[in-house]
């Protein structure tokens, strides 16, 4: 689950790692106000950054990011961006709308570091990342100059060590007060990521500053934190900070009904069991020249309510052309996967050619209730025909009844 | 032959009297007769499966003194899963098949954590649909009757695509050893290299499928070391050229992040270590089929050279005839 910057900031204030002066505003009002706030705090004509708030990066490049000197160029800026449509190189061609923004007092950024904690799946461990190249693409440094990409090994018995948090504000070259505060500042961001089951926090620029007080200082001028989804149970405030309107409203419907989906921009709608069959479905119709609609798991029960609720969602991706089921029936019997979807099938109006592969215990009587039911099933035998024939019928129907 | 479960593993279930648990331990019991009981804390007595009466522990440690269980198959809540798994370790249970999905990734780390100090235990999963060794014992979900025993040893991380590639092999008259599933999680207990290591060393084992798909690392692991160290054929197959990247694909373990783990870095990977890589899931068995065919007909090759063209050899050429 991924959250806005101004939620992560809220947490990291929470749990002491320095953040800027600000909140976040709904309206061009509320970006008054807060300008009001940080021109409280630091004297007015203070310059603030007006950032759009949207679960994807690079905003800045799509122009999301303004600045102001005065209330009214801070309500201007919010006005301009708040329902704005914004196209970074990470949010595809579509762009997402802005519903939000956050307002903060610009700093001065002496030095940009990267920061981040993450799971290494090969260790098995989390690990802590640091690099003194912060505030560009991290990827494109470690492919570049990896030597400039450090990394710290945590041991889940001890959680990340003082010495380690030494180590690296040493590597990064922060001396003195500046080492100790960015070694509080690290230890602080990994008690965050492992109390709060993180998948990941990245904090990209974490830069070098002077702070309110005159002192040098580090903060974390970005923040980006996800969780691990099957955790959520265990933090219910955090599962709270989710935002169904950052996601696509197709699985935001799906999730309602426990199914696993994924919406893709193809037109061949696709409903299997088992996750790693239901990629398998969709790199075959690929391979054979079709295009997957979205990845679907109906999950190993399949029952008749989920495919349903399953041909439901499909047909309501005005995209698609052909549907594609494939089951393989293990424990669940062919007959009874057969009787679900043909229910499912009289229950939902299937406007487009339905292809049905299905294989497991009693698969000839499924196969004969396809036939006997009724209605335009249009039955494979094994993948490659499936594929084939739902290729050939999402080509041959161009209207959508 | 197999690796790990045979005639002689003897598995309780935790979680037994659960409606999970008790299904799948009633069908187990019936391919090959290898359950000797359960564990639910504060439930013990007796369950019924489907007319065999089976003692129930309140815990692990009991199950080991009183029916010398030494297999386990959890079926716990994600929540209670990861204590499940331990004390199961504790109790000197040396597998562990942990079919529960939904475990958090912390409590993981922190299993194998404990687990690294024990190498006498061997944990299969999380979010896997266990391990059978045909004809011989089935710990897990999935459907026996597809499987046939024989010599190729089958690893993969998914449920149904696997039960796709066995029934491609058993349709084709090619039976398997042992058939383990690893699991979709990201942090698991035992990954393709540590089978395939277990299968290389297997006498009943000839041969290897490998099914992976995106996230991690593991696969292009077990492709190096294979190039240099295997001395079996192997055949795999890679889903998930058509996901998009940075989205969870059902599996927690299955996510194109930051650029790695795709389906094509694999695939690459794979080849490069001379393993022969199916091109559509429709074709497994029939990639692995071709292999041995081709390699009955060839010179034994080394496992470092590159395998095996498909084609006959040439015809033997006739001397001329004397006019």
């Amino acid at each position: 689950m991924n959250i806005h910057e101004y939620q992560a900031k809220e947490l990291f204030r929470q749990f002491g790692v320095m953040v800027q002066t600000g909140g976040v505003a709904r309206t061009a009002e509320e970006a008054g106000a807060r300008y009001d706030e940080i021109a409280a705090a630091f004297g007015p004509g203070v310059e603030v950054v007006i950032k759009a708030q949207i679960h994807a990066g690079g905003r800045g490049k799509g122009g999301g990011i303004k600045f102001a000197r005065t209330r009214e160029e801070c309500v201007a800026a919010a006005r301009k961006l708040i329902g704005m449509t914004l196209v970074t190189p990470q949010t595809g061609a579509q762009g997402r709308l802005v519903r939000s923004v956050l307002v903060v007092n610009a700093v001065t950024s002496q030095r940009e570091l990267y920061f981040a904690v993450l799971l290494d799946r090969v260790l098995s461990r989390p690990v802590v990342i640091a690099s003194t190249e912060g505030g560009v693409d991290i990827e494109g440094v470690a492919a570049k100059t990896p030597e400039k990409i450090l990394k710290e090994v945590v041991d889940p018995a001890l959680g990340m060590m003082p010495y380690q948090a030494r180590k690296l504000c040493h590597a990064l070259g922060l001396t003195g007060d500046l080492a100790s505060a960015g070694a509080k500042l690290m230890l602080n961001v990994y008690r965050l990521f492992w109390e709060s089951d993180c998948s990941l926090v990245e904090i990209n620029p974490l830069v070098v500053t002077t702070g309110p007080d005159g002192k040098p200082c580090v903060l974390a001028m970005d923040a980006k934190v996800n969780f691990d989804d099957n955790a959520l149970y265990r933090h219910k405030e955090i599962a709270a900070m989710r935002d169904t309107n950052e996601e696509d409203p197709r699985e935001v419907e799906a999730s309602k009904d426990d199914l696993n989906y994924i919406g893709l921009d193809g037109n061949i709608g696709c409903m299997v069991n088992g996750a790693g069959l239901a990629m398998a479905t969709m790199d075959i119709i690929k391979h054979y020249g079709g295009s997957p609609a979205n990845f679907l798991d109906v999950g190993g029960g399949a029952s008749a309510e989920q495919v349903t609720a399953a041909f439901k969602l499909l047909c309501s991706d005005k995209n698609v052309k052909a549907l594609l089921v494939n089951i393989f029936g293990g424990i669940m019997k062919c007959d009874v996967l057969a009787a679900g979807i043909v229910g499912a099938a009289k229950a939902v109006h299937i406007p487009v050619p339905l292809v049905v592969r299905l294989e497991g215990t009693n698969v000839e009587q499924g196969r004969k209730m396809l036939k006997d039911s009724g209605l335009p099933i249009i039955t494979a035998n094994g993948m490659a025909d499936a594929a084939e024939k739902v290729v050939r019928a999402a080509k041959g129907n161009g209207v959508v009844e | 032959m197999s690796i790990l479960v045979d005639k002689n593993t003897r598995v309780i279930f935790q979680g037994i009297t659960g409606s999970a648990g008790k299904f799948h331990a009633t069908h187990c019991h019936k391919y090959a007769g290898n359950v000797v009981g359960g564990v639910t804390p504060g439930r013990a007595g007796e369950v019924d499966l489907d007319g065999v009466k089976m003692p129930v522990f309140d815990t692990c440690a009991e199950a080991v003194k009183q029916a010398g269980a030494n297999a386990t198959c959890i079926f716990v809540p994600a929540a209670f899963a990861a204590d499940a798994i331990l004390e199961a370790a504790d109790a000197g249970i040396a597998l562990i098949v942990c079919i529960t999905e939904g475990i958090p990734v912390a409590d993981m780390v922190k299993v194998k954590r404990v687990l690294a100090d024990r190498p006498g235990t061997r944990l299969i999963g999380p979010n896997c649909p266990g391990i059978i060794t045909p004809g011989q014992c089935k710990i897990g979900i999935m459907p026996g009757y597809i499987h046939e025993p024989g010599r190729v040893g089958v690893i993969s991380r998914s449920g149904t695509l696997t039960y796709e590639a066995v029934w491609q092999l058993t349709t084709r008259g090619v039976g398997q050893s042992t058939c383990i599933g690893i699991g979709g999680d990201p942090v698991n207990g035992t990954s393709h290299l540590d089978a395939v290591k277990l299968f290389n060393d297997d006498p009943g084992t000839d041969s290897i499928v490998l099914i992976g798909e995106i996230g991690g690392s593991a696969e292009e692991e077990a492709a190096a070391w294979i190039g240099k160290h295997c001395k079996k054929p192997v055949v795999a197959y890679i889903a998930g050229m058509t996901a998009p990247p940075g989205r969870r694909m059902g599996h927690a373990g299955a996510v194109i992040s930051g650029g790695k783990g795709t389906a094509a870095a694999k695939i690459k990977a794979l080849r490069a270590a001379g393993i022969a890589v199916a091109e559509t899931p429709a074709v497994i068995g029939e990639t692995l089929v071709s292999l041995l065919k081709s390699r009955q007909r060839a010179r034994p090759r080394k496992a470092s050279a590159p395998r095996a063209k498909r084609g006959k050899k040439p015809a033997q050429k006739k001397p001329a005839k004397r006019r």
